[in-house]
């Protein structure tokens, strides 16, 4: 159950035959392929080109089975069964057809092995071929030019299965059969290496090849893993299963499995960025920093030179010492003047501990985590519109959606397996309509692409509202049944003619309505949003558009329908849930709620007295109170702001004017370098835990590493350190301790109440809602009421508000910031990962060729970005997916940290800062940016001192 | 054990290359402006990628890369998607970049000579040898599967001239002058054939004056059969295309490629209309809503008259019409596969489909398809004006009907020959074609073409029909005849066969791709190791996915079994 193959709906509902196999009547389903029911009745037939969930081929011709009353024989992974039909698969003709065809494809395998499971031999083994009886082809030169793969074509039996994995499965449409007959071949874009092709790496190709012919480079799956263990991927909000192969406490290889997000694909991240884990540069002791080494806002920053700023420490010291000093801010300064970052890359177990030390040990609700800079404002709407900030539907309902709608987001690049479904559905008739400023990988081949001007969202928007209600395409049964504040809504839109939009947002009036009628009148229209949508000051407004939409056409609370914020983190679902948030305790009960302080202060165990009651400060107030005085200690966790806030120039200074910074991470970070202790914790991989997608389903990742050196598991780490601010815990140790705080959790979240740490052992995944033991888990909801006090939802009309700084003579460019394929967040991980940061090893700029050449810049030429808080200077990539006018620069570089230049500019609603659009100006030329000791493709490069 | 590679890295991209752009090739402002001027800016359509990729051609002698990158941003597709249809077609020269990022320029002039095996009995080989140093550095000279005129071999072709009976004179001359193109004339044309009572058995039909019920009949009376080579009763499929749901679409098959045949390119040359009445009528019959002509590439001159002639049609049409589409071929064997000309039309590259579902019921675009030859077409207005009887009145040895003969190779007078079915290859050959060339004795000879198997002189007295020649390991196929001689030899034919197939393999299956590059290795030697070949042969028959993998064993088997001195 792989790709999502094109019979699959009419094979719902198939009427079943009976037919002779081998002289057995069987029956079966008219649909099914005599592999399949060959398979079921335990008749084995030799396979190559197939594989289940890909559509069959039947080229490789290895299945032949003879049919009566046929001239020839059959492939039995393309034919069906009809009534009557008789079958043989054990007749000499048919056993004499399959040898010579493993005989005819054997001679021509080189004798060096390429993969430990080499299909071709393993068939000719069971089929007892001998010695291949035929002279081999010539041999053909392998291609080593892709950092993660390995291209051994001189195994390749052209069976297609990796064309398929690319161009039926993932998409990505890079790999194809190219010439023909003894030449016909496997290429590459046009028969380019791999290395300097299109590829995006997402090694699916490997995962399909039979013989090797495509293998992980290096020749890492030669090795026998000690053991393989069932986990996730790290990264993003989409959550593949996955499995990591151990051996030496290190991760030879990682495959795709079929977890209900993934069905076995992953990225270029999940399947080839584990190593960072294993990278010199990880935290192996606790630091303490020195004496001498006074902090500084503004450094450039050497991970190899940790000695210099920081002296190692015992887990005793560091932690008594940031424990007291973190305590004595507390007592003397008050419970406001610290404040806690988690982590959305932890586990829900750590999310849920964090938040609970903060609230109960510092004494506020001074608790925050990236989730602020990616979907704040989103949820904000989304709470304040439907009473719930998670998705109405998971992403794989795109493939029953007769239309939807992509908005301000690029998931070929952030959400890369996510994206992969959006295409098969496309295949399968769904029409996609994407809309961004910036062209990206998925408006070659959407329905409709409507490039509209940056920043004109609610333009956009409330002029396709316009058009449903003045055509009446409005669902007037649910807007009277289900919503509340629709007239304000229309007198609102009534102003939002597509006319008068049209020039505003730079799309046609026409596509506009079109899209309106198109979104309004499908079967079933799903709307999936980004960073695009939320990171604006008006990001909550957009949000509010978008569910406004949803409301009145009725596309929500059925399957292929709904909203879905295509969530960034792993775990950034999970740590909200959790309660990793300033307004809300867990499973989003608001701190200022009486009832609800009431409740966690009797699970936690404290007098009521002990609970703040106001919310805390978000990520950036948090960096303003540090500015005025107000915060002077802080815990951080998994994050690091000093490159991910706005600003950050700004950011440095205030984490460098605080009395106790206490820093837990793997790596020495920008917000590290700042700290005066620093706590050496674990990688994904090296630990335990639950981690909740963006589809709400909650998983289990296991450990598959040791921490490594003195490094500990974060959520023991959490409970020393709570120890030190009098918080006396026990939840033992290990994996016990992991168990037992879900358990707790469970028991204060309803909407998790249902799911077991058992069940989740067996399962590896459950969706909540799951109210009760033994519920199946919604995936679908608001299926007949809302989670609101009255069970509707609200609509609430939004104006045109401009983004905070439009460009102007002085900065006539827009600055939109965001993410690439290849690397995470900071970068502190993926530039860490040998095949990711040699993808991609420098930071570039993305400018429209035009805009280049009016610069005077060449396409690889250093420029400089200048915004009104700070420069960068990097190289200039020709990207047309970049609109004219406007730079994309992704935030993972070090050397070049865009967000020096962004704009801390609030979302009112969401206090999200404005990261997708403020002003800039370019000039050629600039520093060339200085790469210390890790980025620049350095891992994998032949000779290590090699810059360029 | 394989040859000992060493290996040469292949580079990926540079560090300042990933500076410069995104992953992959990039389009180019230069090429897309070349490309776009030439395609044009309505909305282009998939389907004729293979249409756009010779406009191309044309006008640049090749297809470079960054051409092909503009082409696949027009169309939305994946390079790959382009690359890999522009490959598997012989007539694109696809040309990449060198490690510069030039684009080396084209030949100024390509002549092809034809290795067919009736050209290569006249000489081919020698042409081949010799032309390369009398025409210079400038011309590109290139030895080509069957180009459909074996009654003129040896035939060279510059650029699209065809040259009959080529010598190294006559083909230096047509290069010197130029002579470049094949210009059709001498044939009826519209007006003519209209005043020779042309169309009006299509305006009976579509004037109700004839009932689809009586056409259809008669076609079924009259033993019509499929002339491409697999032989399916007409009426039959009229009957059954019929049947389907509508749309219902038709492909016309003038990919005439079996080396051996060319009646199709000869009937056209000459009377054009007599074809495209008989579409017509095939299509108001089972109800068609649209035709897709697909015509090989080699036919240069046939295409010149039939886009002259369908112009005049469409500009004045004698009955309403369906949609008609003419469609190049680009030197591909295999796409007279009725379902690889179906992927070649769709824009794709031409391999065959697997069967079932078959043509009838899920073909062109996914609809029901009418699929014909050219010349079962061409003999509907005959029969239908002169009733059923018309051909089943013919016939010897028991057979019903007349064939069209396309006899080449050892004989006098080559040509078509419609000639009585069942007729003997000695009588073929004596009242048809003039005998036997001189000082040339009958040894052997191939009924169907390249696929038809080879039959020893002994092998005299089997009437050459459908079905006759079964039972001798051989099939008439497009009934195409190549005549050897005592100064011939099996064996060399049928490696000249093997060789062909191998060319023209579409690679998809294992038996065919691998089966017949293993046959070739077999039998380049003296001796050949029968019994390995007769498993080879058998599992390339019963496991090959269509028909050129499942026939391309006949003349290897029949060599085995009726020469056996040549090869033991």
């Amino acid at each position: 159950m792989n790709a999502i193959t094109r019979f699959e709906r009419e094979e719902a509902d198939a009427s079943s035959v009976t037919f002779l196999l081998d002289g057995r009547p069987v029956t079966a389903r008219q649909t099914d392929t005599l592999i399949e029911i060959a398979d079921r009745e335990g008749v084995q037939i030799p396979r190559l080109c197939y594989k289940p969930g890909m559509d069959a081929v039947g080229n490789c011709r290895s299945c032949m089975v003879e049919i009566k009353g046929e001239r020839v024989l059959a492939a039995s992974c393309c034919r069906t069964p009809v009534k009557d039909m008789e079958v043989t698969t054990t007749s000499e003709r048919v056993r004499k057809s399959q040898q010579l065809v493993i005989e005819l494809l054997q001679s021509d395998m080189p004798e060096r092995e390429y993969t430990r499971h080499n299909e071709v031999d393993e068939w000719a083994v069971k089929l007892k071929v001998g010695k291949p009886r035929f002279a081999p082809r010539p041999a053909v030169a392998p291609d080593y030019s892709h950092a993660a793969m390995a291209v051994n074509l001189d195994a390749c039996i052209q069976c297609t299965r990796c064309v398929r994995a690319c161009r039926d499965e993932q998409m990505n449409d890079v790999i194809g059969l190219a010439s023909r007959g003894q030449h016909a071949k496997i290429v590459f874009d046009m028969d380019d290496p791999m290395g300097a092709s299109t590829c995006v790496g997402c090694g699916e190709c490997v995962q399909a090849c039979p013989t090797g012919a495509l293998m992980p480079a290096r020749e890492v799956a030669l090795t026998k893993p000690d053991k393989s263990v069932n986990s996730l991927c790290p990264y993003c909000g989409v959550g593949c299963q996955l499995t990591y192969h151990v051996k030496d406490d290190h991760i030879l290889f990682v495959e795709g499995r079929d977890g209900p997000a993934n069905h076995s694909r992953l990225c270029v991240k999940g399947r080839y960025g584990f190593d960072y884990s294993r990278h010199p540069q990880r935290l192996t002791v606790p630091l303490i920093r020195r004496a001498d080494a006074p902090k500084r806002g503004e450094f450039v920053m050497d991970p190899n030179n940790v000695m210099q700023i920081f002296r190692e420490a015992t887990w005793e010291e560091a932690l008594d010492l940031a424990g007291g000093a973190l305590a004595k801010i507390r007592d003397t300064h008050g419970k406001k003047s610290l404040a806690g970052f988690g982590s959305a890359k932890g586990s829900n177990e750590e999310a849920y501990l964090f938040q609970k030390l903060v609230r109960t040990g510092f004494g506020s609700n001074n608790v925050d985590h990236c989730t602020r800079l990616c979907h704040a404002s989103s949820v904000a709407a989304l709470l304040e519109g439907i009473g719930s900030g998670a998705v109405s539907n998971p992403v794989m309902d795109v493939t029953k959606a007769g239309v939807v709608i992509l908005i301000g987001a690029n998931p070929t690049v952030n959400h890369p397996v996510a994206a992969t479904f959006l295409k098969n559905a496309m295949r399968n008739g769904t029409k996609l309509i994407v809309m961004d400023p910036r062209r990206s990988e998925l408006a070659r081949t959407a329905y409709r692409f409507l490039q509209f001007k940056p920043d004109t969202d609610v333009a956009l928007l409330n002029a396709m509202m316009h058009v449903i209600i003045e055509e009446n395409l409005v669902d007037p049964k649910f807007i009277a049944d289900r919503t509340l504040g629709y007239d304000e809504l229309v007198k609102n839109v009534s102003g939002y003619n597509p006319d008068l939009m049209a020039p505003i947002c730079g799309v046609p009036a026409e596509t506009i309505r079109e899209v309106a009628r198109l979104y309004a009148t499908s079967s079933g229209s799903m709307i999936l949003w980004g960073m695009g949508i939320s990171q604006h000051i008006h990001g909550t407004d957009n949000a509010r558009c978008l569910i406004a939409l949803a409301l009145m056409t009725g596309q929500i609370g059925r399957p292929g329908t709904g909203l879905h914020p295509l969530r960034g983190q792993n775990n950034v679902q999970g740590a909200s849930d959790a309660g990793l948030i300033p307004m809300m305790y867990p499973d989003y009960q608001r701190v200022d709620n009486k009832d609800a302080k009431a409740r966690f202060a009797k699970a936690w165990n404290v007098p009521e007295s002990e609970l703040d009651d106001k919310p805390g400060l978000t990520v950036v107030e948090v960096i303003k109170g540090i500015i005025a005085g107000n915060v002077k200690g802080m815990y951080i966790m998994g994050e690091n702001p000093a490159m991910s806030d706005p600003d950050a120039d700004h950011a440095r200074e205030a984490l460098a004017k605080l009395d106790m910074l206490v820093v837990q991470d793997i790596f020495l970070t920008e917000t590290a370098y700042l700290a005066d202790v620093i706590l050496p914790a674990s990688s994904f991989a090296e630990k335990t835990g639950t981690f909740t997608n963006t589809d709400r389903f909650v998983q289990i990742g296991r450990q598959a590493l040791n921490p490594p050196g003195k490094s500990r598991q974060d959520l023991e780490i959490i409970i020393d350190l709570g120890k030190r601010l009098g918080l006396s815990w026990s939840y033992g140790k290990g994996e016990a301790a992991v168990a037992a705080v879900f358990d707790e959790m469970r028991r204060a979240m309803p909407s998790i109440g249902g799911i077991t740490w058992a069940r989740l052992q067996a399962e590896d995944s459950v969706t909540y809602p799951c109210v009760k033991e033994g519920d199946p888990g919604d995936s679908v909801v608001f299926i007949d009421k809302f989670p609101t006090p009255t069970g509707r939802a609200r609509f609430v009309p939004a104006d045109i508000i401009p983004a905070n700084e439009r460009p102007d003579t002085n900065y006539p460019m827009v600055l939109i910031t965001g993410r690439q394929l290849e690397h995470w967040h900071t970068g502190s991980m993926t530039r860490r990962s040998g095949v990711l940061d040699s993808i991609e090893p420098d930071p570039v700029a993305s400018l429209h060729p035009l805009d280049l050449a009016t610069l005077g810049v060449k396409p690889g030429e250093l420029i400089t970005i200048e915004s009104r808080r700070g420069k960068v200077s990097l190289y200039a990539r020709a990207d047309e997916s970049s609109p004219h006018g406007a730079v994309f620069v992704a935030f993972c570089f070090y050397e070049a940290a865009i967000n020096k230049l962004t704009n801390s500019a609030l979302d009112p609603f969401g206090k999200i800062p404005e990261f997708k659009y403020c002003a800039v100006r370019i000039a050629k030329g600039g520093k060339t940016p200085v790469q210390a000791s890790y980025g620049g493709g350095q891992i994998l490069s032949p000779n290590p001192a090699a810059k360029v | 054990m394989n040859d000992t590679v060493i290996p040469i890295a292949k580079m990926g991209a540079s560090k300042q290359r990933k500076r410069q752009a995104p992953k992959g090739r990039n389009v180019t402002p230069a090429a897309m402006a070349e490309v776009e001027a030439l395609v044009g800016k309505e909305p282009l359509r998939h389907d004729l990628l293979i249409e756009y990729l010779h406009l191309i051609n044309d006008r640049y002698k090749q297809l470079a890369a960054p051409h092909i990158a503009a082409l696949a941003r027009l169309l939305g597709l994946a390079q790959t998607e382009v690359y890999e249809v522009a490959t598997f077609y012989h007539h694109f020269d696809v040309v990449k970049e060198d490690p510069n990022g030039a684009i080396k320029a084209p030949a100024a002039l390509t002549v092809r000579v034809c290795d067919g095996l009736s050209c290569e009995l006249a000489g081919a080989k020698k042409l081949l040898e010799r032309l390369p140093e009398l025409l210079g550095r400038e011309v590109r000279v290139l030895a080509a599967p069957c180009v459909g005129r074996c009654e003129q071999a040896p035939v060279a072709v510059v650029h699209q001239k065809p040259i009959a009976n080529a010598t190294l004179e006559a083909v230096r001359t047509a290069v010197n002058a130029g002579d470049t193109h094949d210009e059709p004339g001498g044939y009826i044309d519209f007006d003519q054939y209209l005043k020779q009572g042309g169309y009006a058995t299509l305006r009976d039909c579509v004037e109700h004056r004839r009932d689809v019920e009586s056409v259809i009949k008669t076609m079924e009376d009259s033993g019509l059969r499929g002339l491409g080579g697999a032989g399916f009763p007409t009426g039959r499929k009229w009957r059954i295309v019929r049947g389907e749901s509508a749309p219902r679409l038709m492909a016309v098959n003038i990919d005439e490629g079996e080396p051996g045949t060319f009646k199709d390119r000869v009937y056209l040359e000459r009377d054009p209309h007599r074809f495209l009445e008989g579409m017509l009528i095939a299509a108001w019959a089972v109800g068609i809503s649209g035709i897709y002509i697909y015509l090989r590439d080699e036919y240069h001159g046939c295409r010149a008259l039939l886009e002259t002639e369908l112009a005049k049609l469409r500009a004045n049409p004698p009955a309403p019409m369906p949609k008609i589409e003419l469609r190049r071929g680009a030197g591909a064997y295999i796409c007279g596969e009725e379902s690889a000309m179906i992927e070649s039309i769709e824009g794709k590259r031409g391999m065959p489909r697997l069967r079932p579902p078959y043509v009838a019921q899920v073909g062109l675009f996914g609809r029901p398809t009418l699929e014909h030859n050219f010349e079962t077409l061409y003999w509907v207005r005959e029969l239908l004006e002169k009733g059923a009887r018309a051909f089943a009145s013919h016939g010897r040895h028991g057979r019903k009907g007349l064939r069209s003969f396309s006899v080449s190779g050892r004989v006098k007078n080559p040509g078509v020959k419609l000639a009585p079915a069942g007729i003997t290859i000695r009588e073929l050959i004596d009242e048809y074609c003039g005998g036997m060339l001189e000082g040339h004795t009958l040894y052997a000879y191939l009924p169907g073409g390249a696929s038809g198997g080879i039959l020893p002189a002994s092998q005299d007295q089997i009437p050459l029909d459908f079905d006759t020649l079964q039972p001798f390991g051989c099939f008439i196929g497009s009934a195409a005849v190549i005549v050897l001689s005592n100064q011939d030899t099996a064996k060399a034919a049928a490696r000249n066969m093997m060789k062909f197939f191998e060319h023209e393999s579409c690679g998809q299956c294992t038996p065919c791709r691998v089966g017949t590059a293993k046959a070739n290795t077999l039998i380049a030697g003296e001796r050949w190791d029968a019994p390995l070949l007769a498993e080879l042969s058998q599992v390339m028959r019963d496991a090959s996915i269509c028909g050129l993998g499942q026939a391309a064993p006949n003349p290897v088997d029949c060599v085995i079994k009726y020469f056996p001195n040549e090869v033991s």
